[in-house]
């Protein structure tokens, strides 16, 4: 199976690589997926006063879609509000990489990665956490 | 050196020069029908195939009427599983296997199930050699056959054959072996192992595929088996259908080369895997799966923790490689012969097997040295789990939402 060319540049240049303070209370963290399954991705993103997300950074063990779904959703995520931010679907992932289905799960996980750290953001913030669909994977 | 540097030799091998020299002339003018008994062109092609025969035969310590030409070792193992079954059903119904085998014997015996018979999958031990004990105890009196591999093809593994044998026999059980790995590899012969059905296949040893073989034992005892395939009665009425000319004498000539170079080839292959598995291994925290004093001297297979197989071979892709993880297939799960060592599913999915063959060089091991610690470091700085594990975070601490 040959890869797309936007999976391939994300996988070669990943964006945003890193790791931000996890303790901060402007940084949400999401950790997602489990190694017996052959995929965890870890989202971060650090929310300034006006509920601007002025940074993010992943770290993913996966294949690479799953490295690809995560630096494409960390390059949506920066500049976003919040509340947009809870809008990205994972289908949008999948077009624009172009996923093959088998690929899927790995956009669905960088979904559940991004409200994984809304919701850790919103809880260390006081907020109370978005009720989430039951991830379907 | 030609970049990229194909390194996956158990999934097949290229075809060695000599054999497509010795095949080109069964195409065209030596084309007969190897059945023809009353014109030239039939005698020819007859010739042919029992030379390749009588070759085949050489390098396994058989007799040429031993050996019954299909094409390949999925209807070879196919043939000896069911065959074995049909014709000595009236004896017992019990088969013997392990879980370590491929899919072609697996799921021989699971249609053997589904016609009445039984079946016990061994476990293996840790380092995927059958334990004899447990072997011995799962014989019974209604045990017609034992079916055990030679090699793995996943991590390269040597069963312990021999022994493996005995204890069929003692308990008046049949003895196969999928040798598809071992054979031209290593020493082969039916005799000393006292095997019983034999399946090889051509392409795994420099011949062209849709070819293989099954010996079958004639003398002490004579076995036989029940033709799969209805037709002419070719292969001594044990398969039908014309048979593949250019491709057994392929098979035959690849079977010639590999006994005459089997012992210096084992030494130099064996000796470039010890440099890239050393090399390799000097990675924190990198694996071999599979016991290292019993294997084929071409395979390695090594587990990189904390980094995925699939992303890590699309870092490796200048090198033809496999793994173990299963991150394509729609089930997502991880290599079985990996998982029936005991491998945790996340070790599983970190494993690559390099498989090298007849024309892999040095410099292309160094290459393959290079590239795969580059791309294992590469992955590890992506990876939160290799973060943790520096940070010296149980990964067993977590609550993962399994998915």
């Amino acid at each position: 199976m040959a890869y797309s060319d936007k999976v391939i540049d994300h996988y070669t240049n990943p964006r945003n690589v890193g790791t931000l303070d996890k303790s901060s209370h402007k940084v949400g963290t999401g950790l997602v997926g489990a190694p017996e399954c052959g995929d965890v991705m870890r989202l971060q993103i650090q929310v300034d006063d006006n509920n601007i997300i002025t940074d993010a950074k992943f770290k993913t063990f996966g294949c690479g879609s799953a490295i690809a779904s995560s630096s494409l959703a960390t390059e949506w995520l920066k500049g976003k509000s919040v509340d947009d931010a809870m809008k990205i679907d994972n289908m949008d992932i999948v077009e624009e990489l172009a996923l093959p289905p088998v690929k899927i799960h790995c956009s669905v996980l960088a979904e559940d990665a991004i409200k994984a750290a809304i919701n850790d953001y919103r809880v260390k913030n006081g907020m109370e956490p978005i009720e989430l669909e039951k991830s379907h994977h | 050196m030609n970049i990229p540097i194909y390194l996956d030799n158990n999934a097949t091998t290229p075809m060695d020069p000599r054999v497509l020299e010795a095949m080109l002339p069964y195409f065209t003018n030596k084309f007969g029908n190897a059945a023809s008994r009353n014109h030239h062109f039939g005698w020819v092609a007859e010739e042919g195939v029992d030379y390749a025969r009588e070759q085949v035969a050489k390098l396994i310590g058989a007799s040429e009427k031993e050996i019954i030409f299909t094409s390949g070792a999925t209807e070879s193992d196919n043939l000896a599983i069911k065959g074995v079954f049909e014709m000595y059903k009236d004896k017992g119904n019990h088969i013997i296997t392990a879980v370590t085998e491929h899919k072609a014997v697996l799921d021989a015996c699971k249609h053997v199930e589904k016609l009445g018979g039984k079946v016990t999958y061994l476990p293996v031990k840790e380092d995927g050699l059958v334990d004899l004990g447990e072997l011995e105890a799962a014989m019974t009196p209604e045990t017609i056959l034992v079916s055990i591999m030679y090699g793995n093809n996943e991590i390269g593994v040597i069963q312990p054959v021999k022994e493996i044998a005995a204890i069929a026999h003692k308990h008046g059980a049949l003895f196969m072996t999928d040798a598809t790995q071992a054979v031209g590899k290593i020493p082969v012969d039916v005799n000393v192992d006292g095997i019983d059905l034999l399946a090889l296949s051509a392409h795994k040893m420099y011949g062209p595929k849709g070819v293989g073989a099954l010996y079958v034992r004639r003398k002490g005892p004579r076995v036989k088996v029940t033709a799969q395939m209805d037709g002419g009665g070719h292969e001594r009425g044990m398969r039908s259908g014309t048979l593949n000319v250019p491709g057994i004498v392929g098979l035959g000539k690849a079977c010639e080369i590999a006994g005459q170079e089997m012992e210096a080839e084992a030494k130099r292959l064996s000796a470039l895997r010890d440099k890239l598995q050393n090399a390799l291994t000097e990675l924190e925290e990198s694996y071999v799966n599979g016991n290292v004093e019993h294997r084929l001297p071409h395979v390695a297979n090594i587990s990189f923790k904390y980094v995925e197989g699939e992303g890590l071979m699309m870092a490796m892709k200048d090198l033809a490689v496999s793994s173990g993880s299963a991150c394509t297939s729609a089930s997502l799960e991880p290599s079985y012969v990996l998982k029936s060592l005991g491998l945790s599913d996340d070790l599983a999915h970190s494993s690559i097997r390099f498989g090298l063959g007849r024309f892999t060089t040095e410099e292309e091991v160094d290459y393959a040295i290079e590239v795969t610690k580059k791309a294992v470091n590469h992955l590890r700085e992506l990876s939160p789990l290799w973060e943790m594990f520096k940070e010296g975070i149980d990964l067993n601490s977590i609550e993962w939402a399994e998915h």
